[in-house]
This record gives structure tokens, sequence and C-alpha cells, in this order.
């Protein structure tokens, strides 16, 4: 492990967290505004959080 | 179904009868983290044997293809510590260390040599060579690679095939328990009380909504089999068995493999239509969409795969990290700290271990529905 390769996962980290906080947080609001949707919600909301977390994944791997 | 029970658990026990019982060292160490990495490190990969706890190791068979079938138990192998290369870039043949020799630890290496045969294990690697054979290779990036010895296919059922298989065998009788109670009744009866929730969940909110109602008959059997397989084997990984089957990347390829070659052969016209005719573009851009489009058909499975392996992977060391830190724990509070939060994280992983067997279904289901959707009007 170097320096570049400790700062690139740092960034990883912070752009990947970004991602899935904004997902959260926007399902938050939409399970709030129509709470009978919620399970459909919560299923694009896992989809989406997942595939933002494989490419964390993959750039940590490369990093 | 208690009678089979019994059966697993036989055998189970006549497998612990029949460990070897290993020398124990009598140098008295401390634990470092040093030690600690190493563990890790250790946990994440395969072995040829199964060991329940420091001392208590269970052999298991070495089957290798080389001009003829090869069989074997790994008990057979003796552990041989070699004199290793220091300067980068040259090579060295291997030379067992005496006991006059005392050089230090980071330039030493060990394998283990057959007693009876004419093969040696170098770190998991099985190769058809002694150690006076073998050529030793530090690479300019420090790392150690072995030269000139002859290719073998190695078949052998290690830690990972070997708990693959029982839970396979596990699986088998849990839904043929599953499926035999609904001919007494409609209501399950013993465990297939918990499953078949679990197996309508899959149908009615990952199978009709993704795939349609049309089609996901044919694919719920896969489904199913990938969805319990994933989560089952997610759970073992937590038990102190220490068995790490996801977390490693051969398995979830191969399971990624599955799901590609059953999208592509299960794809109809459509399909086929929008990758290498994307309808309702104009032509130039059709051309630039087929090897997006091409390249996207691998890197969907791609993904599936590194997801998986990188989840199981990154749980298992944050939770073996965390309870190598108890062990450096100076006083009673940060021990109990480290303790919690050990606790809280292995709950957190039961989480996860369901969460990714979900995902990958959904995500596989997901698949399977672009490959068969009906066409439908420009949008």
């Amino acid at each position: 492990m170097t320096i570049p390769n400790i700062v690139g996962a740092g960034l990883i980290v912070i752009g990947a967290g970004l991602g899935i906080g904004k997902i959260g947080g926007s399902a938050m609001d939409a399970i709030a505004r129509q709470p009978e949707a919620t399970s459909k919600i919560q299923t694009a909301m896992i989809i989406a959080a997942a595939l933002i977390e494989g490419i964390g994944f993959a750039a940590l791997f490369a990093a | 179904m208690r009678r089979k029970f019994n059966f697993l658990a036989l055998l189970f026990t006549l497998a612990i009868t029949s460990v070897t019982f290993a020398k124990s060292d009598n140098t008295d160490h401390k634990d470092t983290p040093e030690e600690v990495k190493g563990f890790i490190k250790h946990h994440l990969k395969d072995a040829h044997y199964f060991e329940l706890f420091h001392g208590v190791k269970m052999p298991l068979p070495i089957i290798v293809w080389d001009n003829g079938i090869q069989f074997f138990l790994s008990s057979d192998f003796k552990k041989v510590e070699v004199k290793g290369v220091t300067a980068p870039d040259s090579t060295i043949t291997f030379e067992p260390l005496s006991e006059s020799d005392s050089v230090d630890k980071e330039s030493t290496d060990y394998l283990y040599e057959s007693k009876s045969s004419n093969y040696s294990i170098f770190h998991g690697k099985i190769v058809a060579a002694k150690h006076g054979d073998m050529l030793l290779k530090l690479n300019s990036d420090g790392k150690k690679k072995l030269v000139s010895h002859s290719s073998l296919i190695d078949f052998s059922i290690t830690k990972n095939v070997l708990m693959t298989l029982l839970i396979c065998v596990l699986i088998f009788f849990l839904f043929t328990g599953l499926s035999k109670s609904y001919k007494k009744g409609p209501i399950p009866s013993g465990f297939g009380r918990l499953l078949e929730p679990l197996v309508l969940f899959i149908r009615d909110d990952i199978a009709i909504p993704n795939i349609g109602e049309k089609h996901y008959k044919r694919y719920m059997s896969y489904l199913l089999t990938v969805f319990f397989f994933i989560w089952i084997v997610n759970l073992a990984g937590m038990t102190p068995l220490g068995i790490n089957i996801t977390g490693n990347i051969a398995i979830t390829f191969s399971l990624a493999l599955i799901t590609y070659l059953i999208t592509q052969f299960t794809a109809n016209k459509n399909y086929w239509g929008h990758i290498f005719w994307m309808p309702g573009v104009p032509v130039p851009m059709k051309f630039v969409l087929m090897p997006i489009e091409l390249l996207g058909t691998i890197i969907k499975p791609f993904s599936l795969m590194i997801r998986l392996y990188a989840n199981i992977t990154a749980g298992h060391v944050v939770l073996m990290s965390l309870i190598g830190l108890v062990f450096f724990a100076s006083n009673l509070f940060a021990f109990g700290s480290f303790f919690g939060l050990t606790l809280f994280l292995g709950v957190i992983e039961l989480l996860v271990a369901f969460l990714q067997a979900y995902i990958f279904t959904m995500l596989t289901a997901l698949y399977f529905g672009a490959a068969v959707e009906e066409h439908h009007d420009e949008h």
C-alpha cells in the first residue's frame, strides 16, 4: 500500500458513501410521501445501492 | 426427516473422530499483530485440510491429474523449511533448512512435501516436484514465484469443495422434506414452515415483478437454488467452523457464469435486437451502441461476481480484525467495547448474508427479465 493507493481508496469510499447516502435519503423522502409504496421503493433503493457498491468494490480492488 | 439428520450428525462425528492431532509447538509465543494478519490471510484462502481449532486437523483427499489420476490424503504431507531467496530477480534451488542455520524469518520459506509420492504443496498450490528440483524466483515486486515445474490439474476435495458439497446435501434434504410435506396437506411441517415464506417471497417479490407473469416459471428453479445456496453458504461463513465459500472468487465466478449463460441462451429476438441494432436511434448511433451493449452483457455478470466476493471478503476481514483486536485490549473497558463491536458487526453480517443473496437473486431476475421482455412500442 503506497500513499496514492490509500488516498485513492479514501476517495472511493467518500464517493460511494455520498452515493448510497443520497439514495437512502431520497428513499426515506419517498417513503414518507407514499408509505403504501414502501416495498417497491425499498427494492429499487437496494438495487441502486448494490450497483454503486459494486462499482465501489471494483475501484477498491483497482486501487 | 429426523433419521436423515441423525445420519448427517453421525457422518460429522465420524469425520471428527478421524482427526489427526498435530504436534503442538512448545515455543511460547505472544499474540502479535503480524500473527493476526497472517491468520486472517490464512482464513481467506482455501486449504487442503479442515481445521476445527488449533491442533485438530482433518485431512482431506488430494486428487491430481498428472498423466493418470493420483489420489492420496493431505496428511501425507510434511512441512519442510527451506532457505529462501533474498536478491531480486534471481533464481535459487530450494535447500532444506538444517538445525545449525540461523537465518532471519523473512528470507526463509516453507513447503509441504509428500512422504510417499513426488508432490509438494507450495503456498496452496500442488507441484509435481520435491524441493531439490524446484527453482524459486523472487520478482522485483517482492513476490516469490515457482519456476520450472510440470503442469498438473488439481481436482482436490479442498475445504471449500467439501463444505459446498455438505451444504448442497443439506439443501437437498431441506427441500425434499418441504416438497414431501405438501403431499400430507397444504401446510408444511417442521423446518419447511420457515422455508415456505421465503420461497413465496422469491416468487412474488423477485421473479414475477422482474421477469413477468408469462415467463417466470422457467427461471424459478434457478432463482430459488441460487438464493438458498448463497444464503446458507453465507450463514455457514458466520459459524466458527471457518468456512469462507462465497469469499472465494472461483465460486462467485461460477455462479455469475451460470447466470450469464442462462441469460444468453434463453434470450429472445427482441433482446438481441436491442444489442446489435438498437431501435429508435439514428443509424450511426446504432454502430456506436453495438460494442457498448455487447460489453454490457459481460459487465453485468462480472459485477455480480465482484459484488458477492468483495462483500463477503470485506465482512470476514473486518470481523476477524475486530476479533483480533480483542486480544490486544489492555484493560477491561477496551475489551468490552471491542467485544460489543464484534457482536454488533456479527449481527450486521447476518443481515449482509441475506442481503447479498437477495441482491444476487434480484439482479439475476432483472437480467432474465431483460432477456425475455416482449416487444413493445417505441418509447
